[in-house]
Order: C-alpha cells, then sequence, then structure tokens
C-alpha cells in the first residue's frame, strides 16, 4: 500500500522506467543491450561525494554504437579539491553542465531497462543509487555485470583484481581519455567485448552466466 | 554536446583517405555513428559471397587479411592494416563479397555506415573522386598532398609547375644590364664591358625583347660577318624566356637544358609582356648551387685523371640528392644522372687507352649493361659492363684478346676507384667470358637463347638490357640483329623468359599487401628492387623483345613504346611506366636517406600514406604479370 502510494508520487520518466522491467527481456547476448557506463566523481565517499560526470555507451549485438552513447557533466556544490588532479574537472569549467536531477533523469531514459555494465560497478552503481535517494527515487532496477568479476571467469584468472590500467595492458587496449567518464566506459566497453569473446573461445557460455559471480558465497 | 568518444574516432579518421578530405562537420558525423566492433584473431568479418553489409570498415588496430576463395585454395589478396578501409566496393555497387575477410590478429573495426557515406559523396567532389577513382584503378592514390613536397605526389602532379611551389626559389640579378633596341651593336658592347657583365637585355616599354651575349659577339661580330654599327636587334637572341620572380633552382635549370639557353629574363608577372625586374644566368644558379649537370660534363671532359672523375661522381652524387628533395621528375633526373655515368666512363676508357702502349688492334665496343645499360642508375651500384670487338684471324685472336683484357683491367679498376664497385658476380668486361669478339657474342647469345637453363635466363635479363657506350656502334647494331634473328628462330624462349619474369616476387600473395623478406640480413624488411622493381623491368624487356624493339633500353621508355604498339594496354603500360617511376624514385629517396642502395625498406618508417600509396603501385605489377601469365601460357610451364 505504502509502495502504491510513493509509486505515485514519482516522476513521469521514472514510471516509465520501472514499467519497462514488466516488458520480455531478451535472453542472448546479442539480442541484449548492453549500457556501459562510468562516472567521475569528487570522491569515494558515498554519503558527501557528488558525481560530476556520467559518460555511458550502448553495446547491440557484439558492436558498440557511438551513436548511442551518452555524455553529461554535473554542477556541483560540493567539491573536491583532491580529485580534481586525477579527472581535471573543475567546479567552473568550460563545459555545459546540467542539474543532478536533470542528469540523473536523462541518464534514466538513456538506460532503461538495458544491463548496466562497469567497472567495479558497485561504486558507481551505489553513487547513482545515492543521487536518485536524494531524489526520493529508489535503487536502479537493472541487472549488473562487473566487468573485474567476469575477467574472473577466465580460466586463470580467479584471484587476480585488477583495476583498469592493468586490464588495459592486458587487452591491449590503448587508454584514451582514461580517466574520463566517457573515455573510460568506451574503454570498459572494448574490455567488455574482448574478455568475452574470450571467454566463447574458452567454453560454452551461456546468458545467465553473465550475471553469477565466480563466488558462490552470495547464493546460499 | 560534448561527446568525447566520437572526438577520438574522429581525430583517428582525419588521418586517412578519403576522410582526410571531408569537411569538419561531415566527418564529426561520421564519427559519431560509428560502430565500434573487436574481432577476435581468425574470426570473419564476412565471407566471400556474402550479401554485403550494411557497413564498411576501416581498421583501427590490428589487421584484416583479405582472402580469395578458388576451389579448395585460399589466396591472401591483402592485408589491411590501420586505416585502411575495405568492404566498400560490394555496398556501393550492391553486389556480394569478392572476398572473405579474416581477422589476421585481433582487431577492433570502425564500421561506418554506407548511408552517410553516400549522402557525404554527394555533396563533397573531392571525397567523391577518391570513391570513384580507388574502384576504377587502384593505380595510385588518385589525389595526393604535393603541397609538402611529399615524394610520392602523383606522377602527373610531379611534372607540373606546381610541384615547385615550395622549393627554394633561385636568387636573380636585381639590376640587369640592359639598353634600347635601338642602340648599335658598339654601344651595347661598351656597356657590358664597363658594367664587367657578359649578357646584355634589350629593352623596349621596360619590357624584355631580346638579349646579347658575348658568345653572339664572338660568334656573328669578331668574325666579321656584321658591323658594328649595326642595330642591336640584327644579333640579338629572342624571343627571350621569362619566368616570375619565384622561379626555383630547379626550374631554372630544366628551363635552361630545355631551351639550351644560359639566361632567363625575371618579370614581374612572369610573361614576355610585362616589367623586367632581374636576370638569372646559369652562373648564378652554379655559383648558388656549386655544381650543374652540364658545368660537371665540361669538367669531365676536361679531366686528365681519375681523381676528377671521382669529384664529379661524387658531386653528381650531390646534384641526384638535390633533384630528389626538389621533387623532379625522375625522367629528368635518371637522363641527367646517366648522362654524367656515361661521361664518366667514356673518360675512363679514353684515359685507359692511352695508358696502353699501342692503339687498340681493331674496333671494339664498350658495353653497358643491367641498371647502367637501362639508364635506371640513380645510386651509385655495382658496374655490370661487357667488351665486343671485331672478328679477328685465328692466329691474332689472343694477341687481341689480351689487349682488351688488359684494357678492361684498366677500365673497370679506374670505374672501381671512381665509386662504381666491382661486380660481385663478375659480370665486367675485365672477365675473359664477357670480353668477346662479335662472332662470339653471337654465339654466346644465341647458345642463352636456344638452350635457356635458369643460369642462361638469368645471365639474358643483363645482358639484353646492353647500351652502347663507347667505341664502334656498328658492332653492337649487328650484335642486336643477330639476337633478333636468334629470338625469332626460337620464339618458345621468350615464354622462359616469361616464366623467370614472374618467378621473381612472390605471384600472387604480395599484391597490394607487403611481404617481408622471411630471413637473412633483411629479415621483415622489405624487398623493393625484387618484389616491385624487377617485375616490372623483366615484363618491359620481354614484351619490346617480342616486338623486336632494340632501340629501347629504358623502363619507362619501353613501356611508352608499348603503349603505343598494343593500343588495346595502352593504359596498362602507362600505369606500369608510372608506377615504375614512383617507385624509382622511392628507391632512390631511400638510398639518399639511408646511405645504401635503398634496395630494402623498414616499413615501420614509412608513414601510412606513403605505404598507401606505394601499394597503389603494386596494382600495375599484378595487371602486368597477369598479362604475361597468358600471353606467354606461363601457367602451364610452371
Amino acid at each position: 500500500m505504502f509502495k502504491w502510494f510513493t509509486y505515485k508520487t514519482y516522476p513521469e520518466f521514472f514510471k516509465t522506467y520501472l514499467k519497462s522491467f514488466k516488458e520480455k527481456q531478451p535472453k542472448s547476448i546479442e539480442e541484449t543491450r548492453f549500457v556501459v557506463f562510468d562516472t567521475e566523481t569528487t570522491g569515494l565517499d558515498l554519503a558527501n561525494d557528488r558525481i560530476l560526470s556520467i559518460g555511458a555507451i550502448a553495446i547491440n549485438n557484439n558492436i558498440i554504437e557511438v551513436a548511442d552513447s551518452f555524455e553529461i557533466y554535473l554542477k556541483q556544490d560540493a567539491f573536491n579539491a583532491e580529485t580534481v588532479e586525477i579527472h581535471g574537472l573543475l567546479k567552473d569549467g568550460n563545459l555545459i553542465k546540467t542539474t543532478e536531477i536533470e542528469a540523473i533523469e536523462q541518464f534514466i531514459r538513456f538506460l532503461g531497462n538495458s544491463i548496466l555494465v562497469a567497472h567495479h560497478a558497485a561504486f558507481d552503481i551505489e553513487m547513482m543509487n545515492a543521487a536518485l535517494k536524494r531524489m526520493k527515487l529508489p535503487k536502479l532496477r537493472n541487472k549488473t555485470i562487473d566487468t573485474g568479476i567476469l575477467y574472473k571467469k577466465l580460466e586463470g584468472k580467479k584471484e587476480n583484481h585488477f583495476n583498469l590500467d592493468v586490464l588495459c595492458t592486458e587487452f591491449n587496449i590503448p587508454k584514451h581519455d582514461r580517466h574520463t567518464a566517457s573515455g573510460d566506459a568506451y574503454i570498459t566497453a572494448l574490455l567488455f567485448l574482448k574478455i568475452i569473446s574470450k571467454l566463447k573461445k574458452e567454453r560454452t557460455v551461456h546468458y545467465s552466466d553473465l550475471f553469477r559471480t565466480s563466488n558462490h558465497k552470495g547464493l546460499i | 554536446m560534448k561527446n568525447t568518444i566520437a572526438e577520438r574516432i574522429f581525430d583517428f579518421l582525419k588521418n586517412f583517405p578519403p576522410f582526410d578530405v571531408l569537411e569538419k562537420e561531415q566527418l564529426f558525423n561520421i564519427a559519431s555513428n560509428v560502430k565500434v566492433t573487436y574481432i577476435e584473431k581468425d574470426s570473419f568479418v564476412f565471407r566471400q559471397d556474402e550479401l554485403p553489409h550494411q557497413n564498411f570498415y576501416i581498421v583501427k588496430d590490428g589487421a584484416i587479411g583479405l582472402y580469395r576463395t578458388m576451389e579448395s585454395d585460399h589466396i591472401l589478396i591483402d592485408i589491411c592494416d590501420e586505416g585502411d578501409i575495405f568492404g566498400l566496393r560490394p555496398i556501393i555497387q550492391n553486389d556480394h563479397y569478392l572476398m572473405s575477410a579474416k581477422a589476421n590478429e585481433e582487431t577492433v573495426l570502425y564500421a561506418i555506415s554506407v548511408e552517410i557515406l553516400k549522402e557525404i559523396i554527394k555533396t563533397n567532389e573531392k571525397a567523391n573522386k577518391y570513391i570513384i577513382a580507388s574502384f576504377s584503378s587502384n593505380i595510385k592514390t588518385p589525389y595526393a598532398k604535393t603541397n609538402n613536397g611529399q615524394l610520392f605526389a602523383n606522377v602527373n602532379s610531379l611534372e607540373t609547375n606546381n610541384a615547385f611551389s615550395e622549393v627554394q626559389t633561385a636568387q636573380y640579378s636585381k639590376n640587369p644590364i640592359t639598353c634600347l633596341k635601338n642602340a648599335t651593336i658598339q654601344e651595347a658592347a661598351l656597356i657590358m664591358s664597363d658594367k664587367k657583365v657578359g649578357s646584355i637585355l634589350i629593352v623596349e616599354d621596360k619590357k624584355p625583347i631580346g638579349i646579347i651575349t658575348d658568345k653572339d659577339l664572338r660568334l656573328k661580330i669578331a668574325t666579321g660577318i656584321i658591323s658594328i654599327d649595326k642595330n642591336v636587334s640584327k644579333i640579338m637572341s629572342f624571343p627571350v624566356i621569362t619566368f616570375p620572380e619565384k622561379i626555383t633552382i630547379a626550374e631554372a635549370q630544366i628551363a635552361m637544358i630545355k631551351h639550351k639557353i644560359t639566361h632567363l629574363c625575371i618579370t614581374k608577372d612572369g610573361s614576355p609582356n610585362s616589367e623586367l625586374v632581374g636576370i638569372l644566368s646559369e652562373h648564378d644558379i652554379v655559383v648558388l648551387h656549386g655544381n650543374n649537370p652540364s658545368v660537371l660534363i665540361k669538367e669531365l671532359k676536361r679531366s686528365k685523371n681519375v681523381e676528377t672523375l671521382k669529384y664529379v661522381r661524387e658531386k653528381s652524387a650531390e646534384l641526384l640528392k638535390g633533384y630528389i628533395e626538389q621533387n623532379i621528375p625522375i625522367t629528368f633526373i635518371s637522363k641527367i644522372i646517366s648522362e654524367i655515368t656515361d661521361a664518366i666512363t667514356i673518360k675512363a676508357i679514353e684515359l685507359s687507352i692511352t695508358e696502353m702502349k699501342t692503339e687498340p688492334p681493331v674496333k671494339f665496343s664498350w658495353l653497358a649493361l643491367g641498371s647502367q645499360g637501362r639508364k635506371e642508375q640513380l645510386l651509385i651500384t655495382d658496374q655490370d659492363n661487357a667488351l665486343v670487338f671485331e672478328d679477328v684471324s685465328e692466329e691474332n685472336y689472343q694477341k687481341t684478346k689480351n689487349y682488351f683484357l688488359e684494357l678492361s683491367q684498366k677500365i673497370t679498376e679506374k670505374l672501381h676507384f671512381v665509386g662504381y664497385e666491382f661486380c660481385p658476380a663478375d659480370m665486367m668486361a675485365s672477365n675473359p667470358k664477357w670480353c668477346l669478339s662479335l662472332s662470339e657474342w653471337k654465339q654466346q647469345f644465341n647458345s642463352w637463347i636456344t638452350k635457356p637453363t635458369e643460369d642462361a635466363i638469368m645471365l639474358c635479363t643483363i645482358f639484353f638490357d646492353y647500351n652502347f657506350v663507347y667505341g664502334e656502334k656498328e658492332l653492337v647494331t649487328k650484335l642486336s640483329k643477330s639476337i633478333f634473328k636468334s629470338i625469332q628462330s626460337f620464339e618458345i624462349f621468350l615464354n622462359f623468359l616469361g616464366r623467370n619474369a614472374l618467378k621473381n616476387p612472390p605471384p600472387l600473395g604480395f599484391f597490394r599487401q607487403f611481404l617481408m623478406e622471411q630471413d637473412g640480413n633483411h629479415k621483415d624488411q622489405f624487398d623493393l628492387k625484387s618484389r616491385a622493381l624487377m617485375p616490372l623491368i623483366d615484363a618491359a624487356r620481354l614484351i619490346t623483345l617480342s616486338h623486336n624493339i632494340k632501340d629501347k633500353n629504358n623502363t619507362i621508355s619501353r613501356f611508352h613504346k608499348l603503349a603505343k604498339i598494343e593500343p588495346q594496354n595502352k593504359d596498362l603500360y602507362l600505369s606500369c611506366a608510372d608506377s615504375f617511376k614512383i617507385l624509382l624514385h622511392y628507391r632512390t629517396e631511400q638510398g639518399l636517406k639511408n646511405n645504401d642502395s635503398g634496395r630494402y625498406i623498414n616499413l615501420n618508417t614509412l608513414t601510412k600514406l606513403e605505404k598507401l600509396k606505394l601499394k597503389g603501385c603494386f596494382k600495375p605489377i599484378k595487371d602486368i604479370q597477369d598479362l604475361l601469365n597468358i600471353r606467354y601460357n606461363l601457367a602451364q610451364m610452371m
């Protein structure tokens, strides 16, 4: 009852978003739209830090579609001078910036019910959820794939835990625009395709395998 | 809105044709709609006979092999690497793929929708031209940026004046000595001696109408032919050759050689109808340039020792370097350098004869062989030569032969000193095998032709390109006649020669793809000589021989001659000639840069554009080899 009540207060875009999950979901990698994304943030504190920019790009049928991509920069109140060094986004840069509310709405529209892919996805997703919470909206509903975990499904990689830089080197991906949300999203998208391709070579990959963690403890 | 990914793709695409000629917005539109795909090693992008995709592809990273399957053979036709486009033709012509595209290594491709490109082709004429041209012929990159003095500027533009636009401009005398056209010869001569100059311009309304030089005074006045009180117009040379102020040294030299003159008038707009602003003499150029072909040849003619020959040879190497830098047409360069080489050889022969105790007992000719015979020897390489002497009676034979062997020994040593090293295979007139009487030579060629063993064919390819350098030309004419008679009575020889022409480079695989040397000192380098130049040289020789043409020795002139004889193959022969020019120019440039023969190229040192253009030269090679294959029925002989 309470749930239904709050649902009614959601803005239109979010209702559409939630409704989309009632549609029949694809069952194969080829039919699925993956949205690979990355965020740049003012820091690592979920409560106090804020999203500076969101970059995302879609993969359909193993093809990275540049036309189906998303890039947005957010206006900031909170500002952490220390992280500027990494991502170079100053509080008042020359970029056109939108409010957090507007940015999240646009991203949700772009995302729809697609599968979210990110490297070390948990952090980026929690940052999004924190922003949603500020908008009095529930968490993201999308299925997610963490390329960091997907990588561990490859033979002999179980114990490894690597950051994007190390994997770029291993998979021979040029590190253009590293530490911009769009650049990292693109790099992650390539990484995603390469890992999947390698997995397929090693064994038969079922669609559901992508979402299962290699560490089965969580299922018990 | 900012689009970081599209910007990055834009930055990549803008380096490669046809994207480099697109408007910024057009290219950004393409970049924003690129589809990125990852192709695992050994996976297919498309297969032969498949229906065309909606996209064509450009290689971002990695390499795609294009394979043609015939029966059970997969033949590698081409390798596309960074920046190469493939799969475009089938989409535009709505035809099946004629080849399979397979990743030779893991590859990232940009797929570009043909709809977007079609839209752009409609509005961008340059891009349109490129696409059309790249279908109709792969002969050369259809347009090339000539303005930055790149070697591969397409041959036609190399031969226009534009090619010189960025070359150093010549410094001319800004205060030319002039007189009016009603002056007398004596008045003009007085001005000349007063100003201590060797020439005077005759002007009317400040426009140059004629010139008088020391030479005119010497030939026409001092001889008493014309009296000194006559009007200057009686002896002046006219019209004068005029150029604009921005004349380059190269242009000036060419103009002087072409018109056989020593002075050029510089006028305001370059036409004879504008104001005279200066004069450029051959002397000015010599001073500027330090050397000049006609000066070098004059110096050679005066030289009394082999040191001077060496000096001139070294000077000519500098000259060559300057010409290559200035992008002067290769036909012109090779003409000048061969002239100098011949002049050096002649002088070496003359010096050697004077060293001999007696005059030559009978008439003889000195032949240049191989690249020198073809007048294609630009960089200094080893010497290949032979000597033919008149038939003598049997009792005199040994004595005569010994004389010419001794003479040849002296000549080859001199050439070696000058810088043309001894031939490692000993193909020199000092070798008793290649210092023969006319009858012996006729017999030798006849035996090569009628018993075409592999060695014989190899020797033929060298000896057939002989060129008369010194002595009695009649001997050479007789020899040529005899050779053609032998060939006519044993025509299958041409088939053997044809087989040899196809033997050198790998026949199909190397077309439009660089095959590196697999082993040896030049592993992983590209052998420009045997894979690109030799096939053209061999083909030109074979086909001209089959037409009984002996007076054409040079590969370019052979192809030009063939284009006239076989109008149905004109385009092919002319494109072969163009390719050969580019390749020869390129080899020369490489040789100068690396101080070697220029034969082996390290592909990593080439820019993408250079590679593209070099590849463009290989298409005619493939085509001419196909022609040989059919004409000489070589498939059956292989």
